[in-house]
């Protein structure tokens, strides 16, 4: 049955233990992710979207822990994957791309020996199977095979958000996480890449879990929106219908407070 | 000529940095390509363009963090690095100061707010015991913050919104006049976004603070600027009116950007994506020609001559 959605998350609680006590960030949340669906995730700030991120992965690092709920993956429950099992699944199976990911690559590593890592830790092939795959990668968004073994800081910051896009690609993955992977980029770059992503997605079949504060870009690429405020889901609906007939106070606010570009 | 009009005048600023790498040949990056604007007092400036077109570069310059390769900045008709005195730069060091994108990154985690907001008014005003107090409640009152709540507590136990009000009462705790506020709003949620626009367009008009402010988004450009400059490549290709660019842009780069603007009406579903990447592309290879003339379209609003696409 392929109408089973890719990612199911149910009643998901994440703790801060933390010298002030308990403080829980993600207060039970429960949505899902369809196979190739694209789904947006807004909200104030500190209101628990990265994570969300990082336990979907398992790369939540104490003082989180998640205390309740589940999160199953194609069928698997990924709470109970083993570490080795999670060493696996992670990148092949679900990859992300950090919040400020133009900071993310490793400074002394040129952008070949970044793909490397990835791809032949989880693969094996070798190193000059790895390099054809990357020079592909690299084909597939748009930056000339020659730059690949140049170090980041000769790349600009819209090359670097590219590569660090084609590497949580390498495996092929089914679900790929976006903490604000377009923050830092002028608006012409961002549409570039975005719009490779969708040339990809349809290629692939990938899903998109897509965190932004930008409404206006969320509604452009997201199939369905959900809004989070303190630790909860308040609203998730199609993109559409959330613009067009927000239900709950809080999306309201968000979308009068944008303030939006007048042509005229 | 010194006009008493403008707080600052950057005329034919340039910066070339001159990158000698462990491997590989040295090369130049030319970041500012004979930048002339300037600022009048009370007002915003906003700088918008492509990432990589050395809009930090030229933030930083004003700040006096480098020396510039050729051109000159002038603050109220004295230029910048003719100032020799200790006295004279730690006034300009006062009178200018800088806003970041991350709002964490300006704040020692190890100090209270009220130990941010205290040493600047200590250094540069000189204020002691109960004037200190209460000029301390005053710029935190200033930008909306609750003293009462605000003052003790440390960094990390605001959000982002509040730390970087913390950051513009500090500007107002030191007297500033020039702002240059790097992407301040880009890692805030919109409604956290309009606050400290809002309180950003109060400091200049009730304060006469002047902004220069360096986005990635039109929209809040128009919302608080009262000139817009757009640079690509080291360039301002277009500036003037914020109206009136960004209703009547002209040049090539102008017009991508501005059509590139996201629309939540219109879906990107893959149609005209070829068409987009090819029509920027040919507008990158146009935009990066330098060219010293300039038109004037109408008072008020200018664009380098650019050969047809
Ligand atoms: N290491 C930590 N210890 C204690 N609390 C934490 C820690 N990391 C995050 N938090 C808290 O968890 C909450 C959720 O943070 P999270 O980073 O998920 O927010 P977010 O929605 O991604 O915000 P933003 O939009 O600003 O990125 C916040 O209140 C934050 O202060
Ligand atoms: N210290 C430096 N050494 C060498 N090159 C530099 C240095 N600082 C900036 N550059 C280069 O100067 C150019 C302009 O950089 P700048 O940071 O000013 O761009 P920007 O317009 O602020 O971009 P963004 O929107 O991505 O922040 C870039 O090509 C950058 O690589
Ligand atoms: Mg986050
Ligand atoms: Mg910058």
């Amino acid at each position: 049955m392929t109408d089973k959605p890719l990612l199911d998350v149910r009643g998901l609680k994440v703790d801060f233990l933390t010298a002030k006590g308990l403080f829980t960030a993600v207060k039970g949340v429960d949505f899902s992710i369809g196979r190739g669906e694209v789904l947006g995730l807004a909200g104030e700030s500190g209101s628990g979207k990265s994570t969300i991120a990082l336990a979907l992965m398992r790369l939540h690092r104490p003082p989180a822990i998640i205390s309740e709920g589940f999160i199953t993956l194609d069928g698997e429950d990924v709470l109970a994957m083993t570490p080795e099992r999670l060493r696996k699944w992670r990148w092949s199976s679900v990859s992300m791309v950090f919040q400020s990911a133009m900071n993310s690559l490793n400074p002394v590593l040129t952008i070949f020996e970044q793909f490397r890592d990835v791809i032949v830790r989880h693969t094996g092939v070798s190193t000059a199977e790895a390099r054809a795959r990357a020079s592909e990668l690299l084909a597939l968004i748009g930056i000339p095979q020659s730059r690949l073994d140049d170090y980041p800081h000769q790349l600009s910051g819209g090359m670097r958000q590219r590569v660090v896009l084609a590497i949580a690609l390498a495996l092929e993955p089914k679900l790929i996480i976006m903490d604000e992977p377009t923050t830092a980029l002028d608006v012409v770059v961002q549409r570039e890449i975005l719009q490779e992503i969708v040339e990809l997605k349809r290629k692939f079949g990938f899903s998109i879990l897509f965190i932004t504060h930008d409404l206006a870009l969320m509604g452009q690429f997201a199939d369905r929106i959900a809004i989070m405020l303190e630790g909860k889901l308040v609203e998730v609906a199609p993109s559409a219908e959330l613009i067009a007939n927000p239900q709950h106070d809080y999306t309201r606010r968000l979308w009068s407070s944008m303030p939006l570009l007048t042509r005229g | 000529m010194q006009q008493v009009s403008e707080l600052l005048r950057i005329e034919g600023a340039t910066k070339i940095f001159h990158m000698k790498p462990m491997l590989g040949a040295a090369h130049e990056v030319v970041a500012l390509n004979n930048i002339s604007l300037s600022i009048r007092p009370g007002k915003a400036l906003a700088v918008v363009g492509e990432s990589g077109s050395g809009k930090s570069t030229l933030g930083r310059a004003v700040a006096r963090l480098f020396q510039l390769s050729s051109g000159t900045i002038a603050f109220k008709g004295r230029d910048i690095a003719g100032m020799r005195s200790h006295a004279e730069k730690l006034d300009y060091l006062r009178s200018v100061q800088m806003v970041f994108q991350d709002p964490f990154s300006a704040l020692n985690p190890a100090h209270t707010i009220r130990h941010h907001l205290e040493r600047p008014l200590m250094l540069h005003r000189k204020l002691r015991g109960e004037a200190l107090d209460s000029a301390v409640q005053e710029v935190c009152s200033d930008v909306e913050l609750d003293p009462a709540v605000t003052l003790e507590k440390y960094p990390h136990e605001l959000s982002g919104g509040q730390r970087q009000r913390v950051n513009l009462a500090r500007a107002l705790a030191v007297g500033a006049e020039l702002i240059i506020a790097d992407e301040p709003t880009s890692m805030l949620d919109v409604s956290i976004r309009r606050s400290v626009l809002d309180l950003m367009r109060r400091m200049k008009e009730t304060r006469s603070i002047t902004f220069l402010y360096i986005t990635h988004d039109i929209a809040t450009a128009q919302f608080i600027a009262d000139d817009i400059a757009i640079m690509y490549a080291g360039q301002v290709v277009e500036w003037g009116t914020p109206n009136l660019v960004i209703s009547n842009p002209q040049h090539p780069y102008t017009k991508l950007l501005l059509s590139a603007v996201p629309d939540p009406a219109i879906k990107l579903d893959g149609t005209g994506a070829k068409s987009f990447a090819s029509e920027a592309q040919a507008v990158r290879a146009l935009a990066r020609k330098a060219s010293p003339e300039v038109m004037e379209v109408q008072p008020g609003h200018f664009v380098r001559k650019f050969d047809p696409i």
